[in-house]
């Protein structure tokens, strides 16, 4: 299981698990599950098109996945964002098939790329998404208290001078990164779940934004390495294992919550407010406790 | 069929080829369906929900490769079933409901790659995975029409049924729940009619169309229409066209293309891309008499189209 050919997959999965699981914080909270849905899903459009005019697939993804956000933020001032969405989607989706029905050798490579082949990563894939995983957590880092008021308190945040659209637009910047980075390691699928599942549940277990989002990490890493594990084990998809145990996460999750919930008598579902104020006194009172 | 003079817009064969007509009927029978469906789709905010069916769909088309039955059955109980478990996880605010969407993909996801792998294993193709996600209009048996036809009917009928209380609940939940209506039933009701139109078209004319027949049409008609009833006609009627028009462009770009034309799915989508930017030019001159401001003609240069 540790042998010289798996040494890559596991180091692709820690790095992608671990950046999901920051980034699939603000997603949940943000409720851009259908943007971390649609970008990755899209992307593929960008690497088909990359295959034909014969450039680096990563270039392609890249290109795609940021002119999706563009677009979902640019279609989102007129529109309601899942539409916005959805329209997207569906424009990347047909590009792709366009891209693919102009050549005749890419078949095979959608199941890869939708997918993913995280036990065939090979080094010099790494290198980039070791680089892109870098920026994406240092972006986050700098986004940190305007992403998070704008998430949780709207109002609060333009009253501050925070814009909304750019906080929007930043965000799907970041997404898209995400998306250049995991895709062409571990594959859409396998990045929309780790995206939505951990994260979904580290929030049933704490109030607290930076447990919550240690929690997300762990539990990502952990789907992953189980995943990984079992999959080797077994000879069956990686990726099956990802989605089962997230929506396992997630069940997990929702059943604590709701055993809480009859034992105390009150919704103890997080308190917006003490999210903000959390947020306000910054992460040395999570610390103390 | 028509005139001599429409010949040069009409590439030879096209009124006589059989998948042609196949292809006309069953992607106008999707594109009502659709667009009934769809209006509340895009009112409900739902429409994350309507294109993860046509993706876990999926997972049913690749498990009924494995059993060896029609892909069509896999995909309307794989989706019934999604529908059903989305209606009991329950979550009325968007955000968490668009979460809650999102797990039951995600899982559905990872029975795909299951079974599609098992696929690959035992008759080592690809091509019934790019089948089942892309779907193709020009290869429909003729056959089929029967059962898409029964599908689509149930469909807007639970919509017909429903309409009243279904569009109470969709613009006001507290209003239509203080007035007693079973928003919950009505909510699971929706839900399955977006399931059963969903896997129609979703088999019929691919993932990609059916999500683009779904919210596109909806969202040109609800920028031009103000009345619900008028809303669901124009999205009927956009999406034919949409349909049809795309389906022409496609067929007719075999022969510009030297043999490999574009497909239907690309053709399609940039006709309603055309539409849905007309219908906002269209609303926005009806909304606002007066001359555009500097703002105004701001927002239309956004790169909005950058892919």
């Amino acid at each position: 299981m540790f042998a010289n050919f798996m040494v890559n997959a596991w180091e692709a999965a820690t790095v992608v698990a671990i950046v999901a699981g920051v980034v699939g914080f603000f997603t949940v909270l943000r409720g851009a599950a259908f943007a971390a849905h649609s970008l990755p899903n899209g992307a593929f459009a960008g690497a088909a098109g990359a295959v034909l005019i014969g450039a680096n697939t990563i270039v392609g993804l890249g290109v795609f996945s940021l002119a999706g956000a563009g677009m979902i933020a640019g279609l989102g001032r007129r529109a309601r964002s899942d539409v916005a969405t959805a329209l997207t989607i569906v424009l990347m989706l047909a590009l792709g098939d366009l891209f693919l029905s102009r050549t005749s050798e890419y078949a095979p490579e959608i199941f890869a790329l939708l997918f993913g082949e995280v036990l065939g990563v090979s080094s010099n894939k790494l290198g980039p998404t070791v680089v892109i995983a870098i920026a994406c957590i240092v972006a986050i880092v700098a986004l940190y208290r305007p992403l998070m008021l704008s998430s949780v308190t709207p109002d609060v945040a333009e009253a501050r001078g925070i814009n909304a659209r750019v906080m929007d637009l930043a965000f799907l910047v970041v997404l898209a990164a995400v998306t250049t980075m995991a895709v062409p390691v571990v594959g859409s699928l396998l990045i929309f779940s780790l995206l939505i599942g951990p994260p979904a549940a580290a929030r049933s277990f704490t109030n607290r934004p930076p447990v919550a989002m240690g929690l997300s990490v762990l539990f990502a890493l952990v789907t992953v390495w189980v995943a990984i594990a079992v999959s080797y084990e077994t000879d069956l998809p990686v990726g099956f294992f990802v989605g089962t145990i997230s929506a396992f996460a997630y069940t997990v999750g929702r059943a604590w919550t709701a055993w809480r919930r009859t034992r105390e008598g009150r919704p103890p579902s997080p308190n917006l407010a003490t999210l903000a104020n959390v947020d306000e006194r910054g992460t040395a009172n999570v610390v103390g406790r | 069929m028509l005139a001599v003079s429409w010949a040069p817009l009409f590439e030879p064969g096209f009124f006589s080829s059989e998948p042609v007509h196949v292809a006309l009927t069953v992607g106008a029978i999707s594109a009502v369906v659709s667009g009934v469906v769809g209006v509340f789709t895009v009112i409900r905010g739902q429409s994350f929900a309507g294109h993860a069916l046509s993706d876990i769909g999926t997972a049913g088309g690749s498990a009924s490769f494995l059993v060896g039955t029609s892909t069509l059955y896999g995909f309307v109980a794989f989706n019934v079933v999604a529908a059903g478990v989305m209606e009991l996880i329950g979550i009325r605010k968007p955000r968490g409901r668009d979460l809650a969407t999102g797990i039951v993909l995600g899982a559905s996801l990872g029975l795909a790659a299951l079974f599609l792998y098992e696929g690959t294993i035992s008759s080592s193709t690809t091509g019934a995975t790019v089948n089942v996600l892309f779907g193709s209009i020009f290869t429909l048996a003729p056959g089929i029409m029967n059962v898409i036809a029964v599908l689509g009917f149930v469909s807007v009928s639970l919509i017909a049924v429903l309409y009243r209380p279904l569009l109470l609940s969709s613009v006001s939940y507290e209003m239509a729940a203080a007035r007693r209506v079973p928003v919950r039933l009505v909510g699971a009701g929706y839900l399955l009619a977006l399931a059963l139109a969903v896997s129609m078209s979703a088999v019929t004319i691919g993932a990609i169309l059916s999500t683009a027949l779904l919210i596109g049409p909806a969202a040109v008609a609800l920028r031009v229409a103000t009345r619900t009833g008028v809303a669901i006609a124009v999205a009927a009627v956009v999406g034919v066209v949409a349909c049809w028009a795309g389906t022409l462009i496609a067929y007719d770009s075999t022969v510009w293309a030297g043999g490999n034309g574009w497909p239907v799915s690309f053709c399609i989508v940039v006709v309603i891309f055309v539409l849905y930017f007309t219908s906002g030019v269209v609303s926005r001159l009806r909304a606002d008499p007066r001359p555009a401001t500097t703002s105004d003609l701001g927002r239309f240069v956004e790169p909005v189209e950058a892919a």
